[in-house]
């Protein structure tokens, strides 16, 4: 069976106030948008987010690990800032790992329209380390929320 | 991992326990307490007693779980000269914290208007993901918001005079440094003043219980009077301008603490000398956000008065209400204990823990220094709060500190497998608690269940001494981001 570009799943045997997922990505690109949807499907329903305002962000960090966590943190400021959810997040890393590109699109928050779940505060370090693993890029990742 | 039981209530974990402990880790808990204790709190609390100029012991508190870096309900104090200090032992939401309001009314009085209290508070009080709170304020209002945080509040319009003297620290923590926070962290705060947030923050409406055990003289000089007393309870903190701070800082200290040569078993400890350039600056932005949160509280709290006028037609003072107090749950500050018989200056770090002040502290003025300083205790939204005092014995034995809730048992996710938001608010108002809620899911991960028993946790800080219990809140409504 062929494996999804990405794809998360949340740990659930942590007695703790925060949300926890393992993210998969068939590259590091696509382990970057699994973890930022799981961000926004922490939130709300994602599904019910319309990509309809574009936003472009460019995000450095010392190596791949702080890249992730400043690309989450940034994703995270923009819906406090912006008011908005996002659905869509295009990403280009670039070679080095120490910085990125990505297209991000979404919608401003609706109490009517959208499910609200509840609100990440913030992306933390605990467990953050990109690995391969069978062909595949892998983290954890803790979001307090 | 060896936990020696030093009294009923105190267990220690000797240094030899783990590599680089440089003083044992100490957990306060009954044994049933003990049983159910969250492994991760062992592991993270270990982890706090390996971190530089650590003095005495590295404690958690009976409502202690997994948080990242120090566990939640985590105490420490660090020498001023050798020490760190940590964004991890203090959390994302800096001051998150309690606050509670007293009234003349009574259960009976209010019960028949609750519905209309509930939805006009509701109204008046932006909760949830998004919300911008009534307060509009430009760059140098801000700035002037988090250097003066409650006494803004009071020239603004938004705080009795006496309010001032009911808050922690009079609600303005000296050393706030503006130049020390990011325009990120501004602009994620500015609009958020006077909002609730979400997750575990509330705001609730509750009746006073006098349980077995209960001071009832010492609640009286409180305002805490009598069984079915009507009381409000806050619970927020500094909203995304605090969680933009602790996300900054905990990525500047991963390359601070490479410059300094400290090393950490846990990513989510990073920190930086006390003295150094960054620990000086974060502890600047801390206060910051500390003043944010006291400043968010009392608008907050001038919203629930104009509530209260609004639906009982009457001025809130002649309602009774005024401030019982508002204490910090997520904080470090600079207070002085015995150290090998000498007063020390050490920077004590609390995360989901209370500052535990005993009768007589120079600190303390007022009928507080007679009472002892007012420690609240937030239980989960189905089962009740506590108000109780600090001791004298909190200042001798956990640098003044003692619990702050009820500490979760079960992750969020789990919660929500087993109930679904909508059945909950509904066995709720059939319990006599009306929610009022801006996400049903986010309900559902606060179920009482998902909850240690909040009395076992006041139990055991009372048993041991370290605060003593003056008064059980009742739910009656609650309103939930």
């Amino acid at each position: 069976m062929k494996r999804a570009e990405f794809r998360f799943e949340i740990v659930e045997d942590l007695a703790s106030a925060d949300f926890i997922f393992d993210a998969y990505g068939r590259t590091l690109e696509d382990l970057f948008k699994a973890c930022a949807t799981a961000c926004f499907t922490a939130i709300t329903e994602i599904e019910r987010v319309e990509p309809s305002k574009e936003y472009n962000l460019m995000v450095d960090g010392e190596d791949q690990n702080e890249l992730l966590y400043n690309y989450i943190a940034e994703l995270i400021y923009l819906k406090d800032t912006e008011k908005s959810f996002f659905s869509y997040f295009e990403i280009h890393i670039a070679e080095d790992k120490k910085s990125l590109t990505s297209i991000v699109k979404g919608e401003p928050i609706s109490y009517d329209k959208h499910v609200i779940k509840t609100d990440v505060k913030a992306v933390t370090h605990h467990r953050l380390n990109i690995t391969e693993r069978d062909g595949e890029f892998v983290t954890r990742m803790v979001l307090d929320l | 991992m060896q936990k020696k039981r030093i009294s009923e209530y105190i267990w220690e974990i000797p240094p030899d326990q783990k590599p680089g402990m440089k003083v044992p880790a100490r957990i306060v808990a009954s044994e049933k307490l003990m049983a159910g204790m969250d492994e991760g709190v062992y592991n993270q609390v270990t982890n706090v007693a390996c971190l530089p100029g650590i003095r005495q012991y590295a404690w958690c508190m009976p409502d202690g779980h997994w948080g990242y870096g120090f566990p939640i309900g985590g105490v420490a104090a660090f020498d001023m000269d050798e020490g760190i200090i940590s964004p991890g032992g203090i959390g994302f939401d800096i001051n998150c914290g309690v606050r509670l309001i007293r009234t003349s009314l009574t259960e009976d009085e209010v019960r028949p208007k609750l519905k209309e209290l509930v939805d006009t508070l509701f109204r008046n009080i932006p909760a949830g993901v998004g919300k911008s709170g009534s307060v509009s304020l430009s760059r140098r209002d801000f700035t002037n918001v988090i250097t003066q945080g409650a006494a803004w509040c009071q020239k603004n319009g938004y705080a009795w005079e006496e309010d001032l003297n009911r808050i922690e620290q009079r609600g303005q923590i000296p050393g706030a440094d503006p130049s020390a926070v990011s325009d990120k962290a501004v602009n994620r705060g500015i609009d958020q003043i006077g909002t609730l947030g979400s997750g575990n923050h509330y705001l609730e409406v509750q009746a006073v219980r006098f349980d077995q055990g209960c001071d009832a003289e010492i609640s009286r000089l409180l305002g805490v009077e009598a069984p079915g007393q009507v009381t409000i309870m806050i619970h927020c903190g500094s909203r995304g301008f605090g969680h933009q701070i602790g996300t900054d800082y905990l990525q500047s200290f991963g390359s601070a603490m490479k410059r300094y040569g400290i090393t950490t078993n846990d990513r989510e400890l990073a920190c930086a000398p006390i003295s150094s350039t960054e620990g000086r600056q974060y502890f600047g932005a801390m206060a910051c956000a500390a003043n944010a949160a006291f400043a968010n509280r009392q608008v907050i709290t001038h919203h629930v008065r104009q509530s209260f006028e609004t639906v009982f037609d009457k001025p809130a003072d002649r309602l009774g209400m005024n401030l019982v107090y508002d204490v910090a749950h997520n904080i470090a500050k600079i207070e002085t204990y015995e150290i090998e018989g000498r007063p020390t200056k050490l920077l004590i770090h609390r995360k989901g823990a209370t500052r535990a002040y005993g009768p007589g502290n120079p600190a303390l003025s007022g009928i507080f220094h007679q009472t002892g300083q007012p420690v609240l205790v937030g239980g989960s939204m189905q089962t009740g709060s506590y108000l109780m005092v600090g001791t004298c014995m909190a200042e001798q034995l956990t640098f003044g500190s003692t619990c702050h809730g009820a500490g979760r048992v079960m992750s969020r996710a789990a919660a929500k497998k087993r109930v679904r938001g909508s059945d909950l608010l509904n066995q709720m108002e059939r319990d006599g608690i009306i929610v009022r809620t801006a996400s049903f899911s986010g309900l559902a991960e606060e179920a009482g269940f998902a909850y240690k028993n909040v009395s076992d946790v006041v139990e055991a800080v009372h048993n041991l001494g370290i605060s003593r219990k003056v008064a059980r809140l009742i739910p009656m409504a609650n309103i939930k981001g």
